[in-house]
């Protein structure tokens, strides 16, 4: 019985550390954003890294789907673009307050997702990649041909600057830290709901979606859910990304830009919050750095992505983790 | 009077109680006889996957409050049974009643709600779960917050899972593996696993337990103890069926026993009116 004590005893640690853990790396993330944002002057790097920060919020999202639903959505794009142009549209053509736009682009965006994924994610396997695929396409046709509404092919120009009161976001500071504010709340969202009845409901689909039925689990639903959440993250992140450009077009939301989504999350490591962050953040950086090899930039990706899956399946996080764990325990 | 399915009679029902000493000793055949609620009944169930006949044309009813053992060789269709009655398949031809009412179309998770859980032949927990989520997971149709609920912590969610939490320890304990709490369901020892997975289901609050092949890949000690808490989920009023190959088990803890063969109801009766079947005996030497 001497055994059970010390495996209670153990166990009870864990969790305790799993806690502290949590907000030491929320008090790192928090403390590095402020950092980033207070010492940073140079212009180009506070855009890139609000770059960053946009599409970690892109990364969180589908992360929560394919990490942890186990679906694979390779039109999530379109939801970014649903969320860039319906603000577009209402703040830049109508005059509508951008926050109020922000509202209609999130439920654009949740209610288009409950109509796709529906009938897709009631079949099983890879039929919500497919079907996505199919709808990436279409709504990108939407932004390019209907142009008496979204400029077609040529863009939108006009989106207006974001304000709140008297703070405006045309300074590149303040939008730095809008779009990390929003990240930082979207990571905590995120560990909420993982946390909750509904993701462990949620991590057991990825586990067994037959036994996870059978003991009770309405997987159809929970994973319709959890496409919505990951829909309304990605209209988040394009009504960001339009009042940060105030340019959009069509290129933006294409195809090669959900491939690159999904690039991120199998990099950063599925079913890792915080990989969804290193993803983005790589993701990000690569195409900046190789800028003279603009055409290579697929090539590089597709690369990295074989590498990583080879050598690293379980994601770039994971796999650094390891190697750490391993140099640490040299002698 | 509840059909038997067989083609003996009545036997004679207070002598022949004691005379063998290899019967159940759980409850008296006058018991078994008498009209009894049924919690379950199958009528001319049948199933084909491709040519082959899974089930075919099986009739049954399984009375409240009773151990189900359901026998068979490898093959005769015990699982696919099991998965009809979880509402997975759905039958060729025939119907189940669960608690008087038709189980058709409803969904899985439904039945779940409804009562029903199970276990799996081949061990299906979370693996890279502690035991104590999946037996939170396994509490999923017995609490209700969802994503606003997740996002809000509001007082009645946090109070929730409280509560689900000491149950589910609660649960953890009535089943032996307090040691386990916070371990992967995955690096659970196999016996363990077979275990977690009773908890799991019971977390549910099922009225019946399907329990496929519990004693597969269990020493004889953890297949004792397994009986022994098989025993005390019956005390809590709770309706089983059993898969198992290990007769001893099976015969010692049922109430009645269907035999199943090739898809065929061979036999139903008492765990001694089984083991007296010669048709249940052919079956069987005819397999090995
Ligand atoms: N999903 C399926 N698709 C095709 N055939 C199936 C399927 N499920 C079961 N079968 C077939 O149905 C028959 C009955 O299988 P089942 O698994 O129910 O047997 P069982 O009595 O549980 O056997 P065991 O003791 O080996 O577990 C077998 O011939 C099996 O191959
Ligand atoms: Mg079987």
């Amino acid at each position: 019985m001497k055994d059970t004590e010390n495996v209670t005893g153990y166990s009870g640690n864990i969790v305790i550390i799993s806690n502290r853990r949590d907000i030491a790396a929320n008090a790192i993330f928090v403390t590095a954003v402020l950092m980033c944002g207070i010492a940073v002057q140079n212009t180009y790097y506070l855009q890139i890294m609000t770059f960053i920060g946009i599409n970690t919020l892109l990364a969180l999202g589908l992360n929560m789907l394919m990490g942890y639903a186990g679906q694979v959505s390779l039109g999530h794009a379109a939801f970014y673009g649903i969320g860039a142009y319906t603000t577009a549209v209402l703040s830049g053509t109508f005059g509508v307050s951008p926050w109020a736009a922000l509202v209609c682009a999130v439920a654009g965006a949740v209610l288009v997702a409950f109509v796709v994924g529906l009938p897709t994610l009631r079949l099983s396997g890879y039929y919500l990649g497919m079907g996505t695929l199919g709808f990436g396409m279409i709504v990108n046709i939407i932004f390019r041909e209907w142009s008496s509404v979204t400029g077609g092919s040529s863009g939108f120009v006009g989106i207006p600057m974001l304000e709140a009161g008297s703070l405006s976001f045309m300074d590149g500071k303040n939008y730095f830290f809008l779009v990390w504010g929003v990240v930082f709340g979207a990571i905590l969202l995120c560990r909420r709901i993982l946390s909750s009845r509904m993701g462990r409901a949620l991590r057991s689909i990825h586990d067994g979606e037959k036994a996870s039925m059978a003991v009770g689990v309405n997987t159809h639903f929970l994973k319709l859910q959890i496409f919505m959440f990951s829909a309304a993250l990605g209209a988040v992140a394009g009504f960001l990304y339009a009042h940060f450009v105030m340019f959009i077009s069509p290129e933006s939301f294409g195809f090669m830009v959900s491939v690159k989504m999904v690039t991120m999350v199998v990099i950063g490591g599925m079913a890792s919050v915080w990989g969804a962050l290193l993803g983005a953040s790589l993701l990000t950086l690569l195409p900046e750095m190789l800028h003279g090899f603009a055409e290579y930039e697929m090539i590089v990706f597709g690369l990295i992505l074989m590498l990583v899956m080879i050598f690293m399946p379980q994601g770039l996080t994971r796999g650094l983790l390891d190697i750490y764990g391993h140099w640490k325990k040299r002698p | 009077m509840i059909d038997m399915g067989m083609e003996q009679p009545e036997t004679d029902k207070t002598e022949t109680v004691n005379a063998n000493d290899t019967a159940s000793p759980l409850l008296h055949e006058s018991e078994l006889h008498s009209r009894k609620e049924r919690i379950l009944e199958v009528h001319s169930l049948s199933k084909m996957f491709g040519g082959v006949t899974a089930l075919d044309d099986i009739t049954f009813s399984v009375e409240k409050g009773i151990i189900c053992g359901l026998i068979g060789p490898n093959g005769a269709g015990k699982t696919t049974l099991f998965n009809m009655i979880t509402g997975i398949y759905a039958p060729d031809s025939g119907y189940i009643l669960f608690k008087g009412k038709s189980i058709r179309k409803i969904p899985v998770h439904a039945l779940v709600k409804a009562g029903i859980a199970r276990t799996f032949q081949h061990v299906e927990l979370f693996g890279s779960m502690t035991l104590l989520e999946n037996v939170l997971v396994g509490m999923h149709v017995r609490t209700r917050s969802g994503f606003w609920g997740a996002v809000t912590r509001l007082p009645w969610v946090l109070r929730e899972e409280r509560k689900a939490r000491e149950r589910a320890e609660e649960l953890i304990n009535f089943t032996g593996l307090s040691d386990y709490t916070h371990r992967s369901a995955g690096d659970l020892p196999i016996g363990r696993q077979k275990m977690a997975e009773i908890a799991r289901a019971l977390a549910s609050e099922p009225s019946l337990l399907l329990l496929d092949e519990p004693a597969a890949g269990l020493n004889a000690v953890e297949t004792e103890a397994l009986g022994l808490l098989i025993e005390k989920v019956k005390k809590k009023g709770i309706t089983m069926m059993l898969v198992e190959h290990d007769m001893s088990l099976a015969m010692g803890i049922s109430d009645k026993v269907i035999v199943l063969d090739r898809g065929r109801k061979l036999a139903e009766g008492t765990p001694r009116e089984i083991q007296n079947n010669q048709d249940v005996m052919d079956a069987y030497l005819g397999e090995a």
